[in-house]
């Protein structure tokens, strides 16, 4: 296991996905077939379940070290992670266990139907043939959580330098059905498995933020103007009664989507379709907080589909029948997606509305009123204009809504996960109500890294608590906050909720004297 | 406390007429070691270990007036004995012994257990108050041994010359870069940036012998500097000094670098736990060592160690100081250094 600790080691140091993808590459030359699998399916979420609680291994390390239980969650909470935790107050090792990765995965996953007692006994032996590193790596085998920053697509990117296998084709393959123990690795890159033809995707049309004076685009006939959504950017696939989901990152996310997949079957013929996978419950837009609980989940669970229900909104079409519309104008290709569209029976599929105008001067009211029902801004593109490959400038221009900001001040702070987890990344935001402090946003994000270190070192200084992840900390460091969207909420004690909230700026200048009341917040939906 | 109080100024040995390192001017300060968040500018009077004296003279100045006195040879001011015992911290770093009528008390300053290569390593001091720092005060915190940190420092040079990179070293410019230099000793040629190579002088100045090294400044030639050892102070992380450095692979050397999250968090290339305080067993072994009945916790995870050391039966308070809390503290203060 000590090349795939090191692997992991060289992962996670870097923030260079170039370098993520040499290791990788590195470990795929040398590490046994059954390991490279294995390997594939951990990163990729194909991971054996869990054969030992969190609350025993917890336990017994406790029960080793002699550590009370006050200050192991205190360990706990300074490292951010169990495993890694549990790796770093153990021992050193007494003895050295050297098994491949494989190995250890077989051994888990018959532990799963052991006793506790039998549990036990494996795990403090494996701790004590185990260094750190190994013993973090071991714990993280059984918690099979590998959140070590790296997506499928680097992987991909990976094998495909190794293998010299078109990147897409390699996500079909390891997203398709397999498992370690039933296919050789030279067959899982080649797709023995898959049908690649059925799945292949075209690259993404992209549109640039618009830099010009409307005037200056021309006449206002030639544009097709539309809204522009925030959920998943997605091409859809039907050839041969297969369907496929892509991401704009060109990853498979076809599973995740089951809804969708059987509304699309409906459709007659083959097709290949670009669209916005929003969540969208009782006709209406949810946020994309919304559609994030249903992102990246092994198992959608009939009561998420419930609670997160999905729709389509079809800008485009790319494909028909096995013709590459692509070079077709964007004119020809509407009328061919409203034509399939006649035979649509599902009330999840909707085609994008193509907003009607006159003037360039109506638009501006039209992209602000956007902001209600959860809509980004306008999306302008040419009537005559191919689906380009990738970003192409005066073709395709997104618009968008203008943030709204208040300024708020820190009431608490908690570190991060990952990488930010040796600092305090986590901020609550409050603003004046009466005499008191109201929470309004949380946020996480528009920072740099060097202004986190310095607000982690305040925090240290001024958090009222001394123990725990969540540090209370004196209402003095000002924020402006940005956010899409704002709308009375019942569920929030402020009575407001804001959308996609983030950090504009540390406003140094200003003291708690100066944020915003509840008043001059709700003040914002009126306005808006 | 006995004898000594907590003030605005810093801690007061009240019979003694002296502070012990001061966070504002005072007329008599009795200094640890020479680390900018323990010695501190605008002092009337200093009084430091001998290999602290060249090393205040160059961050603070010249002309201060400072004396300057051996381990384990006491001194007596206004009817209090003074005395230095070896701290393990850094080169001149000492715990500050005081006795008064027959009552002990020692303040460590900053203190680590594990010998090095190039500290005078430290010893326990039987003593009734014990005042202690607590930066690494976790238990998650176990350092190696320096035999083993040697072999993983010097491995990774060899790993990057194999790769045909430059090996750069990230740390502070008093104490991490000796060690680290010593550490890495006649792996290959070592080049240090000035703020290190000053440091160096007046550390030499004063008897100590340090592994050679080379000042790099800004116009290297990219030649000599390929595939070697270069030693930089962490604010030049980012520094166009460093993106001038030629397939530079660089390592933070850090107690920090022990966690993950810290290891990730500064994009760097590696990130080795090289810490001049004491871990977790270090600080308890030196606690119990003292035999003292009551301790003092100061900077770090105070809360977390007092609260310990009470569970296990040794009377332990919190003590709030202004001493760095973190390496980061330290990082600026040498930021303005290298500007001024």
């Amino acid at each position: 296991m000590k090349d795939f600790s090191n692997l992991i080691s060289a992962i996670e140091i870097t923030n260079k996905t170039n370098a993520k993808i040499e290791a990788i590459v590195n470990y795929f030359k040398v590490a046994p077939d059954k390991d490279k699998l294995w390997l594939i399916a951990l990163f990729t979420g194909k991971r054996p379940s869990r054969p030992v609680k969190s609350n025993l291994m917890k336990e017994w390390c406790m029960q080793i070290t002699q550590l009370p239980e006050w200050l192991f969650l205190e360990s706990y909470s300074s490292v951010g992670d169990l495993g890694e935790t549990l790796a770093l107050l153990l021992p050193n090792p007494e003895n050295e266990i050297e098994k491949p990765l494989h190995v250890w995965i077989d051994e888990l996953i018959n532990l799963k139907s052991t006793t506790d007692a039998e549990k036990k006994e494996y795990v403090l032996k494996a701790w004590n043939g185990l260094r750190a590193q190994e013993r973090l790596i071991f714990n993280k085998l059984i918690g099979g959580s590998f959140r070590i920053g790296v997506s499928k697509k680097t992987l991909v990117n990976a094998l495909s330098k190794l293998s010299g296998i078109a990147a897409n084709q390699l996500m079909h393959s390891i997203i398709g059905r397999w498992t370690p123990n039933t296919i050789s690795f030279d067959d899982l890159l080649s797709g023995e498995h898959i049908n690649y033809d059925n799945s292949k995707p075209y690259p993404f049309c992209l549109a640039y933020a618009l830099e010009k004076e409307l005037q200056d685009l021309g006449s206002e006939n030639e544009w097709q103007v539309e809204y522009k959504w925030d959920g998943i950017r997605g091409q859809i696939i039907k050839r041969e009664d297969e369907v496929f989901i892509w991401s704009r990152g060109e990853e498979l996310v076809t599973q995740q989507f089951p809804e969708i997949v059987e509304a699309v079957s409906q459709l007659p013929g083959s097709f290949v379709i670009d669209g916005e996978i929003l969540a969208i419950k009782d006709s209406a837009v949810l946020l994309f907080n919304d559609l994030q609980k249903r992102l990246n989940r092994k198992n959608v669970t009939k009561k998420l589909l419930e609670e997160v229900p999905v729709g389509l909104y079809i800008y485009d079409i790319l494909e028909q029948n096995q013709i590459d519309l692509r070079q077709v104008s964007m004119v020809q290709r509407r009328n061919k997606l409203e034509e399939l569209f006649t035979q649509n029976t599902s009330t999840i599929l909707k085609l994008s509305e193509v907003i009607q105008f006159k003037k360039w001067d109506e638009l501006d009211d039209l992209r602000n009123a956007a902001r209600s029902f959860n809509s980004e801004g306008l999306m302008l593109k040419k009537k005559s204009s191919n689906y380009h490959v990738g970003r192409k400038k005066g073709e395709w221009w997104k618009w968008k809504v203008d943030p709204l900001t208040i300024d708020a001040v820190m009431i608490y702070a908690q570190k991060g996960s990952g990488r930010r987890s040796s600092k305090y990344t986590d901020y609550t935001f409050a603003v004046q109500n009466e005499d008191k402090l109201v929470t309004v946003a949380k946020a996480y994000s528009g920072l740099t890294d060097k202004e986190i270190t310095e607000i982690s070192r305040w925090v240290n200084k001024n958090a009222i608590e001394k123990f725990g992840p969540v540090r209370t900390v004196k209402p003095e460091l000002v924020f402006e906050i940005a956010f899409e969207g704002i709308a009375y909420s019942k569920r929030h004690k402020s009575g407001v909720a804001v959308r996609f909230p983030r950090m504009k700026r540390w406003r140094k200048d200003k003291t708690v004297k100066d944020i915003d009341t509840i008043e001059s917040v709700k003040a914002l939906i009126e306005a808006n | 406390m006995k004898f000594i109080k907590y003030t605005k100024k810093g801690i007061y040995c009240i019979p003694g007429k002296f502070y012990l390192d001061p966070w504002y001017p005072v007329d008599y300060a009795i200094i640890s070691h020479g680390h900018a968040d323990h010695a501190r500018w605008g002092n009337k009077h200093y009084l430091c270990h001998n290999d602290s004296k060249a090393i205040l003279k160059h961050r603070i100045g010249q002309d201060i007036s400072i004396e300057s006195m051996g381990y384990n040879a006491p001194k007596t001011i206004n009817g209090v004995k003074v005395s230095f015992y070896p701290a393990g911290h850094i080169i001149g770093s000492a715990q500050i012994r005081l006795e008064y009528k027959g009552y002990v008390i020692v303040f460590s300053g900053d203190y680590k257990t594990q010998p090095d290569f190039i500290t005078v390593p430290f010893e326990p001091v039987k003593c009734n108050e014990f005042i202690t720092e607590s930066t690494f005060g976790l238990p998650v915190y176990k350092w190696k041994t320096e035999l083993e940190l040697q072999t993983e420092l010097q491995n990774w040079v060899l790993q990057n010359q194999q790769n045909n990179r430059t090996s750069v070293f990230l740390g502070y410019s008093l104490g991490k870069a000796q060690r680290i230099m010593k550490l890495v000793e006649d792996v290959d040629a070592i080049f240090v940036h000035s703020a290190i190579a000053n440091l160096n002088d007046a550390i030499s100045s004063s008897g100590n012998q340090l592994p050679a090294s080379s000042l790099i400044t800004t116009d290297f030639n990219k030649k000599d500097i390929q595939n070697k050892i270069v030693i930089l102070p962490p604010a030049l992380l980012g520094s166009k000094l460093l993106k001038r450095i030629p397939n530079a692979a660089t390592a933070i050397c850090s107690g920090w670098m022990h966690i993950r999250g810290n290891r990730r968090w500064k994009g760097v290339d590696a990130g080795f736990a090289v810490s001049d305080h004491a871990d977790w067993d270090g600080l308890l072994e030196a606690v119990k060592a003292t035999e003292a009945e009551k301790v003092y916790v100061t900077h770090g995870s105070q809360a977390v160690f007092s609260k310990y050391l009470n569970e296990i039966g040794i009377e332990a308070y919190e003590l709030k100081t202004e001493y760095g809390e973190d390496e980061l503290a330290k990082q600026d203060t040498l930021k303005t250094e290298t500007v001024s």
